[in-house]
Formats: C-alpha cells, structure tokens, sequence
C-alpha cells in the first residue's frame, strides 16, 4: 500500500465520531464572526453597526493577493463591530449579529438535486471561488482561488484532494465523503477544470474503508479521478508525505507543490467548492467534529460560521465533569483554548475535549540521545539536536540544520521517552529563525 | 680553527643582516597606523569586554569613540559619568554628563491583580509563550514572568519575584545596559532616568486596550481615561491609543499623578510614605 517513506508515528486513532451522521445544527441565536478567517492579509469590513444581513452576504473584502471574503452564516441585525478573543487568547476585530430568521440571498440556489454540469470556464472558476471565500478547510485556510492560480513558468499535471485525515479523533472529512461523495466528485472536477488538470487523485487513509470503496463506486461515473488507500500513518495528510506517497514527487526544501507540478486541496473544501460553483453558495458553514473520550455523544455538526465552542459542546451532550483541555483541532496540532467563548471560524475543523488524565503532561528529563525523534521525523531533521540549539538561542546552527523545514507535525514530541518539548522549542526556533530570514530579505 | 670561526661569523652575519633588512621593509609595508590616543582611552576602559555598549569588548569600544571623535551617542553603562570624565579630555572635547538611567519594568500584572485564567505548561521561555498565546491572565501586552528579562541579564540585576510572578530590578546591579528591554518580547521594559534617590515614577502598563476590556483582564490596568494628563502641570503625560505614558526628562516627581489615577496604574519607586491629611478642626467661634 502507499505510503511515505521516512518517519511517522502510530498514535491512537479513537475515531469516535465516525459511524455519527452529520447534524445539521439549529439556528443560533447570535453568532460573532471574525473578519479574518484565513492565511494571510486581512479582510476589509464592508457593512456597519445596525445594518440589515442576510445568510449569505458578503461582510469582509478581499482587499490583497493572499486574502478572501467572509460572508454572513445568519440573517438578522449587526449588533456592533468589536473584538473578540480567538483561539490564542489575542483579539480580532468581528462582526456581532443578532439572528432574526433565517433568510438566504436570492441568488443562492437551496435545492438539494445534484448538478453535474460545470457551465463555467476556467477564469470564471477561480473568480466565483474568490467570490464564494473559499479556503483550505484542512485548517491551514489558505484561500483556494490563490492556488489555483499557477505562477508564470510553472505548470500543475495533477490535483490530488486529501481525505486522510490522520489526525486522531477528527472525523469530519470522513463523513462528508460518506453522505456528500457525489458532491464532491463534482468538486473535485471544478477544481480540475480551474487548475487546468486532467488527473485527480483522491488519497485516503485504509482505516476508513467504506469511505474509500464508496467514493471509489462513485468516481468511476467521473472522468480521470482516482481513489487510492494509503497505509495509516501520522502525518500522512501532511502535504508534502501526501505528495510523496501517491506521486513520489519530493516538494524541495522552502518551495511549493506547484514546484513538481501538482496542487493539494481537502476534501472538505472540495464539497464547498462545488456548493459555491453549482449553488452559488458561499462559504459560511462547516462540519465540525466534536469529541473526546469523556463526550456524552461525539458528534459531527454542521455548523454555522460564528457559533462558539461553548454551544457545540452543550449539543454534544455538555462539558464533562473532568475536563482537562479543550482544543481546536486534532491531538497533534491543535489549539488548546483558554476560553469557550471564541467563535467556529472556516479553519475550526474539530473540538476536542481531553480529560485531566488524557492532559497531563509527561515530567521533562534530560535528552538520552536515544535518537527516536530522528527516527519518526518525517520531513528527515534532527528534532533533538534543533530543539537544543533553539533553547540556546543558537539560531545561526538552527538555520543550517534545517529548522524552517519543519512542518510541526509533533511526531517527535510525541515520541520522545524523556518527555522533553521538542515541538516547543522548534516552534521558537521556526519562530526566531523566521524573523531573521525576513529581516535580511529586508535589509 | 680561526678561519672556520670567522667564516660561520660571515656567514651567519650575513644571513642575519637580510633576513633583518626584508623584515625591515616588510614591517613597515603591512604596518598599522593607529591613532595612539585608542590605547590611551581603552587604558581608562573597565576592560570587562561585558558588550553593554553594544560592540564586540573594550577595544572595539574605544576604536568607535576615537573615530568620533566624542561619546554622544556611546555609552559605557559600567563606566558610567566618571569614565566619561577621563576620556574627555583625551578626546580634547568637554565632559558632557549623561542622567544616571536604570530599567524599568512597566507591568504591575501580578498574580493577585492580574488572576490567573488559564495554565500555561509549555516551554519555559517568554519568547514561546508570546507567539503561543495572550498569556495567562488573558492580558495580551502583560508580562509572562517566565524571565527571558533574567536570562539576557549579565549583571544578575534582574530577577522574578515569587510572589507576584513579576521581575525586580536592582538598583545597585542595573547598569541600563539593555539587554533585558531587547529580551523581552513584548517591549514590556524600559529605560528610565534614575533621578535622585532612585526615585521614579512610571506608567505601569503598556496595554493599548480599551479601558474596559485591560481592566477584565487585570485590576491595576491603565484605561484611558486621561485623569492624569489633565492634573500634570508639567505637561509631562501623553495619552495615546487608550494608554497614558509618561516621559521622563519632564516628571518633576510631584506625584501628583500617582494619586490621580482610579485604577492605580501609576507607579512610585523609592518615595517615602505619604503623611495623611490633618483633621480639619472644626472651628470654635467664640461668641
């Protein structure tokens, strides 16, 4: 079976939430949407304190190259235009709405038949998805239009969509390759059309097997999609090992996958794309997984962009008694939350809920030089000796050893028998490094 | 016998005068010419090439204030004014003094007035914690007390109280050299005039919040409200971006100020205790 080669670890699986159909939640009450809800610059406020909105109607402009719009999740009245903390305890500017019904914009198409015909050209594509503010829904939420978008010189011969989800626990790009495969097929060929690609290659990871053998039905009613199985493995749906494995192509260091010709992009975003294309429908809602050993009922939603933490953990049966952490994401690369009020943004692709058991970090001892955090890495680094030179501020050692290719995945601090933090401090060095590397460029 | 003594005479001699003549020539060809005053200022020098002043040690130092020919903008923090009165007239320029200058921690974000609200467990460095997250308290310009401050520190002037998680500055140890204000993330330290006494008075928060919003997070934030500006009668106060700062080559040290502020956020260093009011008498009228 396919896999990458080098690293990688085998952490727990615990797919609770993945025999729960998606949800589909009832209207909030209010919700708090934040203008920047993607990688890169922010978006510009195009609506005010008092002003009338409906489900669908565009609030932030995308100004800059590397940006997207944000619209509306709700119909109702704009409370105010304020701050709100997000998942890292620092405020962004957001938009609160009081929910009055539920009144869509005209234009968006509310059927639920499936369109097959892709009526627009390839420009035309990548306008309507900029238009729609589509972004990675994977949870790195870099606007799609924007890779779509070849550089000169360069040329895509595949588009590979990721339905790996290695992540422990999360289940929510399982489940909308279950109920919305059809969808997403016709996705994943809009995507084909606007990268300019005949071949689609759909990776997804063996512990889902009904997922892979359903889309595999389906895709063969598309021309030139693939689904291929892929050995478990963490982080297999890290973009350059997922590269790596279904084409065998090696992304170089500090470059993109345009770089070897192809374009990764998620499943999820995939369905949002063909929403937005055949239904003229942008994005303000997703699913969100919301689970934990301790959850009364791990479920998967879907959620209305500006709904907070707090209400999807009472739908899913209430916060447990013991609770450690909260955290945005999977396990391995979330966020914990230092507050339940922070709203679901396009990039919220789970909610996990850890016991106090499950959190309690390992004592931290001395480095044994056991040479594990080199085994598992998979981009090929030396986690122990680039975590030591970043404690001691060394940043001149943590460049030329590689430290920017890090790609965080956490293996070897998963890994790692002395407990020490290893992610932590490749984090400050990726950090201090990546500072200096911007002040050359700019002096 | 004779003759094999005068001839290894000659010849090593000989030997000897070239080898001297090309070194001669080869000295004077690669020779540096330094301006002899360099040795006579790094003379006065501490000599323990600490980097306080910024360059690679004491030589290096006395190299860039002989080129410039003054010490404007150079300044040795272990020397201090009376190292610049014995350089002066090397220099042949007049002794300028400079204010005695001390850093100054601008936060007052303690455990007890800035609670608590989540556990940080992670890597024991400022720097992290910043990129991280707001911080514990929920205050995002507040300080983390994970002491980066204390760490750049070579003097050992610097520590993290235990009690209220927030770092102190020796007066006798701080030699204002900097370093703590370029360790700290989040520009949280400052150098201040030292003034007489070691008297200070300082704005302690840098949060630009709204009022209401800092004051969640902690009790003793600064909020804005300008009371301080409008009782200065120096003109000494700025208030901008919902924060009040003080600048010090104005403050008199009235500490006027200091009572002013509803939120306590104004900080005095070294005063002694105020005297309480005298009790108006009321006033017998003899009739």
């Amino acid at each position: 079976m396919k896999t990458f080669k080098i690293g990688g670890v085998h952490p727990e699986e615990n797919k609770l939430a993945s025999n729960s159909a998606i949800e589909v939640l009832p209207i909030p009450q209010k919700v708090c949407i934040p203008i920047t809800q993607h990688l890169g610059a922010p978006s510009t406020l195009v609506v005010e304190k008092g002003g009338i909105v409906k489900v669908g109607q565009l609030l932030a402009k995308a100004d800059a190259f590397i940006c997207a719009n944000v619209h509306s999740s709700v119909s109702g009245k704009i409370l105010k235009i304020d701050t709100v903390t997000d998942t890292s305890g620092y405020r962004k500017t957001s938009i609160f709405i009081d929910v009055e019904g539920d009144e869509w914009e005209e234009s968006i198409d509310k059927s639920q038949n499936i369109v097959k015909e892709i009526k627009l050209s390839k420009e035309e594509i990548i306008a309507k998805i900029k238009d729609m503010g589509i972004v990675g829904l994977g949870g790195a939420t870099f606007p799609t239009h924007v890779k779509l978008m070849v550089p000169q010189g360069k040329k895509a011969d595949v588009l590979i969509i990721n339905g790996v989800e290695c992540e422990p626990y999360l289940t929510s790009d399982h489940r909308v390759m279950l109920e919305k495969a059809e969808e997403m097929l016709v996705g994943v060929s809009i995507l084909m059309k606007g990268l300019g690609v005949e071949k689609a290659m759909i990776g997804i990871e063996n512990n889902k097997t009904d997922a892979i053998s359903h889309l595999h039905n389906i895709a063969s009613g598309f021309k030139g999609i693939e689904v291929h199985a892929l050995k478990v493995k963490y982080p297999q749906g890290a973009e350059k090992q997922l590269i790596k494995a279904l084409i065998h192509r090696e992304v170089p260091a500090g470059k993109l996958p345009i770089e070897v010709g192809c374009v990764v992009s998620n499943a999820g975003t995939a369905f949002a794309v063909y929403e937005a294309i055949q239904k003229n429908k942008p994005l303000f809602e997703r699913v969100v997984t919301v689970t934990g050993k301790s959850v009364k009922k791990p479920s998967n939603f879907m959620v209305r962009m500006g709904v907070t933490v707090n209400e999807l953990i009472e739908k899913a049966g209430g916060l447990p008694e013991d609770t450690g952490k909260v955290i945005s994401g999977g396990p391995m690369m979330g966020k914990s939350l230092n507050s339940l009020e922070v709203p679901v943004v396009k990039g919220t692709s789970g909610i996990l809920i850890m016991t106090q058991k499950e959190s309690k970090r390992v004592e931290i001892q001395n480095c044994i030089r056991c040479g594990k955090c080199i085994t598992v890495c998979p981009m090929g680094l030396e986690p122990y000796l680039l975590a030591q030179v970043a404690e001691n501020a060394n940043f001149e050692t943590a460049e030329n050893e590689r430290v920017m290719d890090c790609i965080e995945c956490g293996s070897c601090h998963y890994t790692c028998p002395s407990g020490r933090p290893l992610l932590d401090y490749l984090r400050v060095g990726k950090n201090k490094v990546g500072q200096i590397i911007r002040n050359r460029a700019n002096n | 016998m004779n003759q094999v003594l005068i001839y290894s005479i000659i010849a090593l001699g000989s030997i000897g005068a070239v080898s001297a003549i090309i070194l001669y020539f080869v000295a004077q060809k690669f020779k540096v010419i330094e301006d002899p005053k360099i040795d006579e200022v790094a003379d006065k020098l501490p000599g323990a090439n600490c980097g306080g002043c910024g360059f690679a040690g004491c030589r290096n130092f006395a190299e860039a204030i002989v080129k410039a020919g003054n010490m404007d903008n150079l300044n040795c923090p272990v020397g201090g004014n009376s190292l610049i009165k014995e350089v002066a007239p090397i220099l042949g320029i007049v002794a300028v003094e400079k204010d005695p200058q001390i850093a100054v921690v601008r936060c007052s974000g303690s455990k007890a007035n800035a609670p608590q609200k989540a556990e940080y467990d992670s890597a024991s460095t400022c720097v992290f914690a910043h990129s991280l997250f707001a911080g514990e308290s929920g205050c995002p310009h507040g300080c983390l007390g994970l002491g980066d401050c204390v760490v750049s520190c070579k003097f050992d002037a610097i520590y993290i109280d235990e009690i209220t998680g927030l770092p102190v500055v020796s007066n006798e140890k701080c030699v204002a050299c900097g370093a703590c204000v370029k360790a700290c993330p989040r520009t949280i330290i400052e150098i201040r005039n030292k003034n007489k006494k070691d008297r200070r008075i300082f704005v302690s928060c840098i949060n630009q919040e709204k009022g209401a919003v800092a004051k969640k997070n902690c009790e003793v934030a600064c909020i804005g409200c300008g009371k301080c500006v409008k009782v200065c009668s120096f003109e000494a106060i700025i208030l901008k971006n919902n924060l009040a700062y003080i600048d010090y080559t104005k403050c008199t040290l009235c500490r006027k100020c200091v009572e002013e502020c509803p939120t306590h956020a104004i900080n005095e260093l070294n005063f002694p205790p105020r005297k309480p009011k005298a009790e108006k008498t009321e006033s017998v009228i003899a009739e």
